[in-house]
């Protein structure tokens, strides 16, 4: 039996126990990589190969050194009698968007493609400190900015462990294919508009998007800054509830980070439903987004696959004791998409001012006359597609002119979505839920080059996940079944702010309550 | 021809004296040190960091906001100034746009010739300081030093008429910011910046008129020089049929000439919105008395007390309140002398301003403390030792520390103010000089100085002048 079929709690507890050698699970994880992953994602990649197409190219860079570093310490101090943390032994990925000292950290661009961070982001060193054995830096969209991870400047991209030809999800999709490929237990991803939750649902893993503030963003290299949380992907709840403990709290070079107290968040996993109101909105079993001509809202209902394994789960809630809250509204959704176009990309096109050739990362490598010709020629070098889109929509929005009627109003928008949650969720009010349960996307993974392409189709896929973001509230994507192709439905739980705990309670009864069903026994492709 | 007006605006920037820059752990002050070795992955941009807000910066922020009579904002936000240049690592400046920490404000100025100018100051914020761009040849250096030093950034109303205002203001801002001990407040040294704006109008003309922007003075004398030779240029092209335009000048302090840096035909877009890194600002009343109990007697203010209570005159009022220890130094020996303050000001204006030049301390470094003077004062007064004796006496003071009571019996220096001991001086010297006494009582009365000096001489100058010159006039008319 390979380390790898535990669970990264059950790891750490093994290895704490001297049972389980942290070099022996590092090395079948090493083992499972050679299986399973093909080459990394490259710069100069050439032409994909037939055997490409059927590898998972979740990493940019292996760290293999460090992890065998961090395995031997943890050994030691295991042989020493003393503890090596809550995580020890456990193989981690961590998306390439985290400054993590001495090792290249891409943000999946070109302009960031040489830099070597001199520092490490907050959540990696906690989960370092934790035992974690950090395996490399894994694959995601460029600087994060889409749903499939196809936009990576660092190609072959990821692939889907379900059915190669698919995507994994972005913009986490090699934290979540690391994961559902077993080349890690943990993957250390983050969510902007459902980067953790959208990519977690098409590899069948687990995602959770913490409370805003919740888990440190220092060192994560911004996308969208009142909107990024650091998040974990899980291969089960009780796993992710246990990298998130590690994470979360306060951080003195994070003044967004909450002092809200970290409660421990295995305590209650196992009190159950009993009594607990999780609702269900008709707003979350359909997308909406603008007719391109006239501009008006065009519903459409979500596939019978994706209601069904919804519904499914709230009466399996139902029969653990939950009390389903049918017709909550959520009105206000439908302008998540559009709001979230508005408010990502202002703060996109300032948070990728800094990279203009000058102090790290990229220079053009071309003649330049003057100052703005070495600019341009290493922002248009350096940048692929989707960074430029962002930059372009973002600084005409927050023009002088236009702010009012783009930005201003976009904000204006976050905060009825955030009351849309907080009357659902209010103690005194109609709703008075303890959780939202909805689809966590509108589809299962699709074919990779389907949708790439159209940045606006892309970002619906990201329709029932952006909400939390804009409210700031957490949420968590659960398996929760198979479609008729054999890919992964996922299944997403809200709550109120710092509902964490709630949501990892009920995330863990769905698990247990669906512990036999027969798609659980299934495996991804790539490990068939 | 017509006569102008001169419509000045000043935006300053004043670097605070935090030990620490505004968002990171660096060292504020970097004056002297080799480029980019005071700077940290925030400070320089690196990707990922986080700004974390020094609340140094805001209490001297808002001690300077009370001062200026600016409304404190309990509740303000920092704003993201987007703009590209090398020395800006982050490619934006945080800084505060709208919603401010301080709102509104104004310094009441007094010019020399007594009039008062009220001066509004439209913007008082916080934000970082940029780094500084160099180019050698033909190569652009950058150094990232200074990025992340505390600034306020305080912008008047368009309300000086004259350089010498725009002057009198910067002395006057200067002075404040020493006095508050928030800015070394040293131009040359960049920690008080200022660009002039400057337009003209015909007198009695309400208009504001085009104006430009003269940056890089950096010193007070800069700034008024520069202003005049700008209100000449731009008078004589009004006078000429020209129009002025929006530029920004350069000041060359080496050539004492402007030059044209850029037109400035239309405003730069910097894409203000809230720094989505920080968290609003917010505070309460309790802070705010907290910090502004710090908040000393401003110097304009007591200089107005000093003219009211101790009735001196303007010119000693603003020497003793140039800057605090001084100030504080003179009401502490007014209190123990308890006397005339005129009395007290004319020793601190020649005796102790001395002394501060000479060893180039200030006065809260004197050993020779306030009621050492007074005492000192009070010996001369009562004619225990004479008034060289007494600013002696003074410097003695300061160079051991010993008290002017130990020092004056150690060393005898109590005045000869005994009548008999006197007299016997007196006749001595006249015994010993027959001839000047002969030329004396001949009608060569200008003799007279030489014979105190001798006496002085033979004392020591221990004796008491009023006596001396009394007995020694007696015994020179004596006829025997």
């Amino acid at each position: 039996m390979s380390a790898l079929d535990y669970a990264a709690h059950t790891i750490a507890q093994k290895v704490n126990a001297g049972e389980l050698s942290a070099v022996e699970v590092l090395e079948d994880a090493l083992a499972r990589i050679e299986q399973v992953e093909g080459r990394h994602g490259a710069l100069d990649y050439g032409e994909l190969t037939d055997e490409d197409r059927k590898k998972v190219h979740a990493f940019i860079t292996l760290t293999q050194d460090r992890a065998y570093a961090q395995a031997r310490q943890v050994d030691a101090l295991v042989s020493a009698g003393k503890l090596a943390g809550p995580l020890a032994g456990v193989p981690l990925s961590i998306k390439d968007i985290f400054c993590v000292k001495d090792t290249p950290s891409t943000a999946a661009s070109r302009i960031l493609s040489n830099f070597v961070a001199p520092y490490t982001a907050t959540a990696v060193e906690r989960l370092e400190s934790a035992g974690a054995l950090t395996l490399g830096k894994v694959n995601l969209d460029e600087f994060t900015h889409g749903s499939s991870t196809e936009s990576s400047a660092f190609q072959p991209s990821t692939r889907n462990p379900w059915d190669p030809d698919r995507v994994p999800g972005g913009s986490s999709g090699g934290s979540a294919a690391s994961v559902a490929a077993g080349e890690v237990m943990l993957s250390l991803g983050t969510d902007t508009a459902g980067s953790i939750r959208q990519p977690a649902a098409f590899c069948g893993v687990v995602g959770l998007k913490p409370t805003y503030g919740r888990v440190s963003r220092y060192g994560l290299i911004a996308f969208g800054s009142s909107l990024d949380c650091p998040g974990s992907v899980a291969r089960d709840v009780r796993d992710a509830a246990l990298m998130l403990g590690v994470m979360a709290g306060a951080d003195p070079r994070d003044s967004t980070a909450s002092l809200h107290p970290v409660p421990d968040y295995l305590a209650i996993l196992s009190e159950g439903v009993k009594g607990l109101r999780i609702g269900l909105s008709p707003d979350y079993m359909q997308i909406a987004f603008p007719d391109p001509q006239t501009g008006a809202l065009i519903r459409q209902e979500l596939p019978a696959e994706i209601r069904n394994a919804t519904l499914r789960a709230a009466e399996a809630l139902a029969d653990q004791g939950a009390e389903i809250v049918e017709g909550v509204p959520m009105p206000n959704m439908v302008y998540g998409i559009p709001a979230y176009f508005v408010v990502s990309r202002v703060e996109a096109a300032s948070n990728l001012h800094r990279f203009d050739g000058v102090k790290y990362g990229y220079r053009t490598s071309s003649e330049f006359r003057d100052l703005h010709e070495m600019y341009r020629k290493t922002r248009a070098e350096g940048f692929g597609l989707q960074p430029k889109l962002r930059i372009l929509m973002g600084m005409y929005v927050s023009a002088a002119q236009y702010s009012e009627q783009y930005y201003q109003r976009a904000l204006r928008v976050r905060s009825m979505i955030r009351a849309d949650f907080e009357s659902a969720f209010d103690s005194g009010g109609a709703y008075r839920l303890d959780a939202l349960l909805t689809p966590t996307t509108p589809t299962t993974a699709f074919k990779i080059a389907d949708i790439y392409g159209d940045s606006v189709l892309m970002q619906y896929a990201d329709q029932l996940t952006v909400p939390a973001n804009h409210a700031g509230i957490p949420g968590i994507s659960i398996p929760a079944g198979l479609d008729g192709d054999g890919l992964p439905i996922g299944i997403q739980l809200l709550a109120p702010d710092f509902g964490e705990e709630m949501l990892l309670r009920v995330g863990y009864a769905f698990e247990q309550a669906t512990a036999d069903a027969a798609w659980r026994k299934q495996k991804p492709q790539v490990l068939r | 021809m017509t006569e102008y007006e001169t419509v000045i605006g000043l935006e300053t920037h004043i670097q605070l004296n935090t030990e620490t820059k505004i968002f990171c752990a660096c060292k504020a002050d970097s004056w002297e040190d080799p480029p980019n070795t005071n700077i940290c992955p925030v400070c320089a941009g690196l990707p990922g960091v986080l700004p974390v807000l020094n609340e140094a910066v805001v209490r001297k922020g808002a001690l300077l906001a009370a001062a200026m009579h600016s409304e404190f904002r309990l509740k303000s936000f920092f704003d993201r100034k987007n703009y590209f240049y090398p020395d800006l690592p982050k490619g934006y400046q945080i800084s505060q746009y709208d919603m401010a920490l301080g709102n509104g404000g104004y310094l009441d100025l007094p010019m020399p010739d007594g009039s008062i100018r009220h001066v509004g100051i439209t913007k008082l914020h916080m934000e970082e300081d940029a780094g500084k761009t160099k180019y050698e040849n033909g190569r652009r250096y950058v150094d990232f030093n200074r990025c992340g030093v505390p600034l306020v950034e305080m912008v008047t109303e368009p309300d000086l008429r004259s350089a010498d205002e725009a002057a009198q203001y910067l002395i006057r801002l200067r002075q404040l910011l020493r006095w508050l001990g928030i800015s070394e407040a040293d131009m040359e040294k960049g920690h008080l910046r200022c660009d002039a704006n400057v337009s003209i109008r015909p007198v009695g003309s309400t208009v504001l008129n085009t104006k430009t922007e003269i940056k890089n003075v950096n010193s007070i004398e800069a700034v008024r020089t520069a202003i005049i030779k700008e209100v000449e240029r731009q008078v004589e092209l009004v006078e000429s049929g020209g129009r002025v335009e929006a530029w920004t000048l350069d000041w060359d302090d080496t050539h004492h000439r402007l030059t044209k840096m850029r037109s400035k035909e239309t405003e730069a877009d910097y894409r203000y919105f809230r720094e989505p890194d920080l968290l609003p600002l917010e505070l309460d009343e309790a802070w705010r008395e907290g910090v502004l109990a710090d908040l000393p007697e401003l110097p304009l203010e007591r200089r107005a007390r000093f003219l009211q209570d101790y009735d001196l005159p303007e010119y000693d009022a603003d020497i003793l309140t140039a800057d605090r220890p001084i100030s504080d130094y003179f009401e502490a020996a007014v209190a123990a002398y308890a006397g005339d303050p005129k009395v007290v000001s004319n020793w601190i204006m020649n005796e102790i301003l001395r002394m501060l030049n000479e060893q180039g301390i200030s006065a809260d470094q004197l050993l020779l403390k306030p009621d050492q003077l007074a005492a000192v004062i009070r010996m001369v007064d009562s004619g225990t030792i004479n008034n060289a004796t007494g600013k002696a006496l003074l410097s003695k003071v300061q160079q051991t520390g010993k008290s002017p009571l130990e020092i004056v019996d150690a060393e005898g220096l109590a005045q000869l103010s005994d009548d008999a001991a006197l007299q016997s001086v007196i006749d001595q010297v006249l015994a010993a000089h027959p001839d000047e006494v002969m030329s004396f009582r001949s009608g060569k009365e200008g003799l007279f100085g030489w014979f105190m000096g001798q006496v002085m001489r033979e004392t020591r100058g221990k004796a008491d002048p009023q006596l001396t010159k009394q007995l020694l006039l007696d015994a020179l008319s004596k006829r025997d």
